[in-house]
C-alpha cells in the first residue's frame, strides 16, 4: 500500500439519478478508502454541468423514468462519461444507471430509448415490479463474497456477448433471467439500487483496488459485516 | 339485528336505506374492533361499509364542506390543525387517527352525520379517487419527498396525478406549497389556487423541472426554470421566521403555537390559509391553533422513572431533517429506532439520504428491528452510539432529564404503546 494513493470520484448527476440512498455508495468508498490511508476527491457533477474525464471512480445512482431518459441524453452529449472509460476509469452504475449504461432500455411507456452503450446489455419493461432482497453469487473471477442488497425495478435485462453477469441469483429476480447485474471491463451495473456497497464491502473493495491498481489490506471489521450477515441470514434462512 | 340508534337514523334519513345500513353495520364492526383492543376501528369500520355500498362515500360527503389535505410529510398534525382552527363553525368530521385511504374517510365521515364540515387526511396516492368521490371544496397540499420506494409510488408521477385530478375538479379550490416546486406543479391544473409560502428544508427531490427536466435555479425563496417557464408563483400567504403574513399584507405572530420547529410552523400557514378560505381569520384561528400540543402521540413528552421522554415521528429524510429541528440543544441525549415492517417501508436505503453527522457529540442509542442498518449508518457518519436490543435499555441508561426518541412508524407505535397512548 503506498500512502500517495490518491483517487477522484465523481458522483454523476445526483439531480436526475439519486432516488433512495445512492449517496451511501460515496460515503461508503471514501470511507473504506480513507481507513487504509487513500486520499479521495468526490465530485458531484450536475446534469448542467460536463462530466470530468480525470476521475478514477463513477458513480450512478437510480432514477424515476423520465429523468432516466434525460441523464441517458445529456451524458451522450456531453460524452465525458465515455472518455473516461477509454483512460480506464472504473464505473458503478445502479438500477437506472445500470440500464442506460446500456445499449437500449424501456420508457415510460415502455417505448425503447438509446442508452450509453458502455455495457452490452439491453434492457426492456418487465411484467412485474420486482421489489425486494436480492441476494447473488458473484461470478468467481472478481473474487468477491456473495453480494445482498435491495431491488426495486420493473426492469429485465439482456446480457449481450461483451459482458459476463455479475452474479447468479440465489434470492430475488436481477436481470430475470437467473442473473444479476452485469460487468465488462471495470464498468458494473447492478439492479441492487441505492447504497448497494453498504452491505456489500467486498464489492466496494473490488472498485478501490481497480482504482489505485494494487491489492488492499484488509480492514477491521466493522457494522456493515454485521448487518450484512443479517440480511443474509433473514433472507435465507 | 343490527341498526343504528333513533338520533342517527333522523340525521342520515336523506341517506338510500341500504346507505344507512351500510354506515351501521360499519360502526358495529368498527366498535367490535376497539373492544377487541385492535386499534380505532375505523378502518374496518369503513371497509365493511363501502363494500355494502361502493357509493358510501359519494353519498357521506354530500352536502358537506370537505377539506382533503395531503402531503409526504404533516399532513397528519395539519388536518389537526386545522380542525381545531374550524371549531367556529360547529361540528367538524376528521379521521383524526391517520387513518387516511377511503375506508377511514367513510369512517369519520359517518361517526359525525351531523357535522357541516369535514376535515380528511388524504394519503398522496388516493387524491384522485378522494377528490372524484367526495367533490371536496377545499385541496390542501404541501409537500412531496422521496418516501417509502418500495411500496408508494415515484413522486413525479403521483403529482402527474394530482395534476390530472385537479383538472377534472374545476369547483374544487387548491391551497398549496408553492415553495415546493413538485407541489407547484402538481396544482397547477386547479381552476383556483391560493399559494403559501410554507418552506421547504429538503430540497433534494426538487433539482430539476417537474415541467420539462430543466435545471431549477434558486435565488433565496425564489426558483425557476433555466429552460422553460415553469417558475415560482407569486405567494398569497408568506410563513417567514416565526411570522406570516397574510393576503392584504398584515402580519402575525406564530408565537402561541404548541408544536415546535419550522416544520410545524408550515403546517399553521397552511392552515391558516384553509380556514381563512372559511371566513375563519387568523386572529381567531391562531388561539384555537395554540391549543393543539401533539398529534396522535406526536410530540408527546411522557414521564417514565425520572426521564422526560418526547416522542417524535420521522419516516423519511425530509421528516429527519425536521427532528433534528427540533431536538434539545447538544448535547442532550438521543435514541433512535429504526424499524421495516410494511408501513414503514421494507428498504431502509433512505437511511443513507440523511444526514446523522448533526449528531456527533451527544449521546446516541440506536435500537428498532433494523438496528444493524442505523448502526452500519451511523459508524459511517462517525457518530458515536450505543446499540440496544429495546427502547427501555436506552431509557435507563440516561440520567434522569430530558430525551428524546426519534422513530420511523411501527417503531414509534411500539414505544408509544410501551410508554402508555397518550394522544
Amino acid at each position: 500500500m503506498s500512502s500517495n494513493d490518491s483517487i477522484k470520484i465523481v458522483w454523476v448527476y445526483p439531480d436526475l439519478l439519486s432516488t433512495y440512498g445512492d449517496q451511501g455508495n460515496c460515503i461508503v468508498l471514501e470511507r473504506r478508502a480513507a481507513l487504509r490511508g487513500i486520499r479521495t476527491r468526490t465530485v458531484h457533477v450536475r446534469s448542467d454541468e460536463t462530466v470530468p474525464v480525470d476521475g478514477d471512480i463513477y458513480l450512478l445512482g437510480g432514477g424515476e423514468d423520465r429523468p432516466q431518459i434525460l441523464a441517458a441524453r445529456r451524458l451522450h452529449g456531453d460524452g465525458g462519461l465515455h472518455r473516461a472509460r477509454d483512460f480506464g476509469a472504473v464505473i458503478f452504475a445502479v438500477c437506472a444507471g445500470y440500464q442506460l449504461l446500456g445499449t437500449e432500455f424501456g420508457g415510460e411507456e415502455g417505448q425503447p430509448v438509446q442508452g450509453l452503450g458502455l455495457l452490452d446489455i439491453r434492457s426492456s419493461r418487465g411484467q412485474q415490479r420486482a421489489v425486494g432482497e436480492i441476494v447473488g453469487d458473484v461470478d468467481q473471477a472478481l473474487n468477491v463474497p456473495r453480494i445482498t442488497g435491495f431491488e426495486n425495478h420493473q426492469g429485465v435485462t439482456h446480457l449481450g456477448p461483451g459482458v459476463k453477469p455479475l452474479a447468479r441469483v440465489v434470492h430475488g429476480i436481477g436481470n430475470g433471467d437467473g442473473h444479476e447485474g452485469a460487468y465488462q471491463g471495470h464498468v458494473i451495473g447492478t439492479y441492487m439500487h441505492g447504497p448497494a456497497l453498504v452491505r456489500n464491502p467486498g464489492l466496494a473493495d473490488l472498485l478501490l483496488r481497480w482504482a489505485v491498481k494494487h491489492d488492499l489490506p484488509p480492514i477491521a471489521e466493522s457494522w456493515s459485516e454485521r448487518l450484512r450477515e443479517e440480511r443474509l441470514r433473514v433472507v435465507l434462512g | 339485528m343490527f341498526q343504528a340508534n333513533p338520533e342517527e337514523q333522523e340525521s342520515m334519513s336523506d341517506l338510500p336505506l341500504r346507505a344507512q345500513m351500510a354506515v351501521a353495520l360499519g360502526r358495529t364492526a368498527a366498535k367490535m374492533s376497539r373492544l377487541a383492543g385492535r386499534g380505532d376501528g375505523s378502518v374496518i369500520g369503513g371497509r365493511i361499509g363501502l363494500k355494502l355500498d361502493p357509493e358510501l362515500l359519494t353519498r357521506l360527503a354530500r352536502d358537506r364542506n370537505l377539506v382533503l389535505v395531503s402531503a409526504t410529510n404533516g399532513k397528519t398534525t395539519t388536518t389537526r390543525l386545522i380542525t381545531a382552527a374550524m371549531t367556529p363553525l360547529g361540528q367538524v368530521a376528521t379521521n383524526a387517527f391517520g387513518a387516511n385511504m377511503p375506508t377511514g374517510h367513510v369512517s369519520a365521515l359517518a361517526a359525525a352525520p351531523d357535522a357541516k364540515y369535514g376535515v380528511l387526511e388524504c394519503d398522496e396516492k388516493y387524491v384522485p379517487m378522494v377528490l372524484r368521490e367526495t367533490g371536496a371544496n377545499v385541496v390542501a397540499l404541501m409537500n412531496l419527498s422521496r418516501d417509502q420506494m418500495d411500496r408508494a409510488a415515484e413522486i413525479w408521477l403521483l403529482a402527474g396525478k394530482w395534476r390530472k385530478a385537479l383538472e377534472a375538479a374545476p369547483d374544487s379550490h387548491v391551497i398549496a406549497n408553492c415553495d415546493d416546486p413538485l407541489v407547484t406543479w402538481g396544482a397547477a391544473t386547479a381552476k383556483s389556487v391560493t399559494w403559501v409560502a410554507a418552506g421547504q428544508h429538503w430540497r433534494e427531490d426538487s433539482w430539476s423541472c417537474p415541467e420539462c427536466g430543466g435545471p431549477l435555479d434558486r435565488e433565496g425563496t425564489n426558483w425557476a426554470c433555466r429552460e422553460c417557464s415553469f417558475a415560482r408563483p407569486k405567494p398569497d400567504w408568506i410563513l417567514h421566521g416565526g411570522r406570516v403574513t397574510a393576503p392584504g399584507g398584515r402580519t402575525y405572530e406564530l408565537s402561541s403555537l404548541q408544536l415546535p420547529g419550522r416544520a410545524n410552523r408550515s403546517n399553521a400557514v397552511i392552515a391558516l390559509a384553509v380556514v381563512a378560505r372559511f371566513g375563519v381569520e387568523p386572529d381567531v384561528a391562531l388561539p384555537l391553533l395554540g391549543q393543539v400540543k401533539s398529534v396522535a402521540g406526536r410530540y408527546t413528552t411522557v414521564e417514565h422513572e425520572g426521564r422526560r421522554i418526547r416522542l417524535l415521528l420521522s419516516k423519511n429524510p425530509a421528516g429527519w431533517l425536521e427532528a433534528f429541528d427540533v431536538l434539545q440543544p447538544a448535547p442532550g441525549p438521543v435514541a433512535l429506532a429504526i424499524n421495516a415492517q410494511g408501513p414503514d417501508g421494507r428498504d431502509t436505503s433512505w437511511l443513507w439520504d440523511v444526514d446523522y453527522r448533526i449528531l456527533r457529540g451527544r449521546p446516541v442509542w440506536a435500537t428498532g428491528e433494523r438496528r444493524l442498518d442505523l448502526a452500519a449508518r451511523l459508524e459511517a457518519a462517525e457518530v458515536e452510539f450505543t446499540l440496544v436490543e429495546d427502547i427501555e435499555q436506552a431509557v435507563m441508561a440516561v440520567p434522569p432529564g430530558h430525551l428524546d426518541v426519534i422513530a420511523n412508524y411501527t417503531a414509534f407505535q411500539d414505544i408509544r404503546t410501551r410508554y402508555g397512548r397518550v394522544v
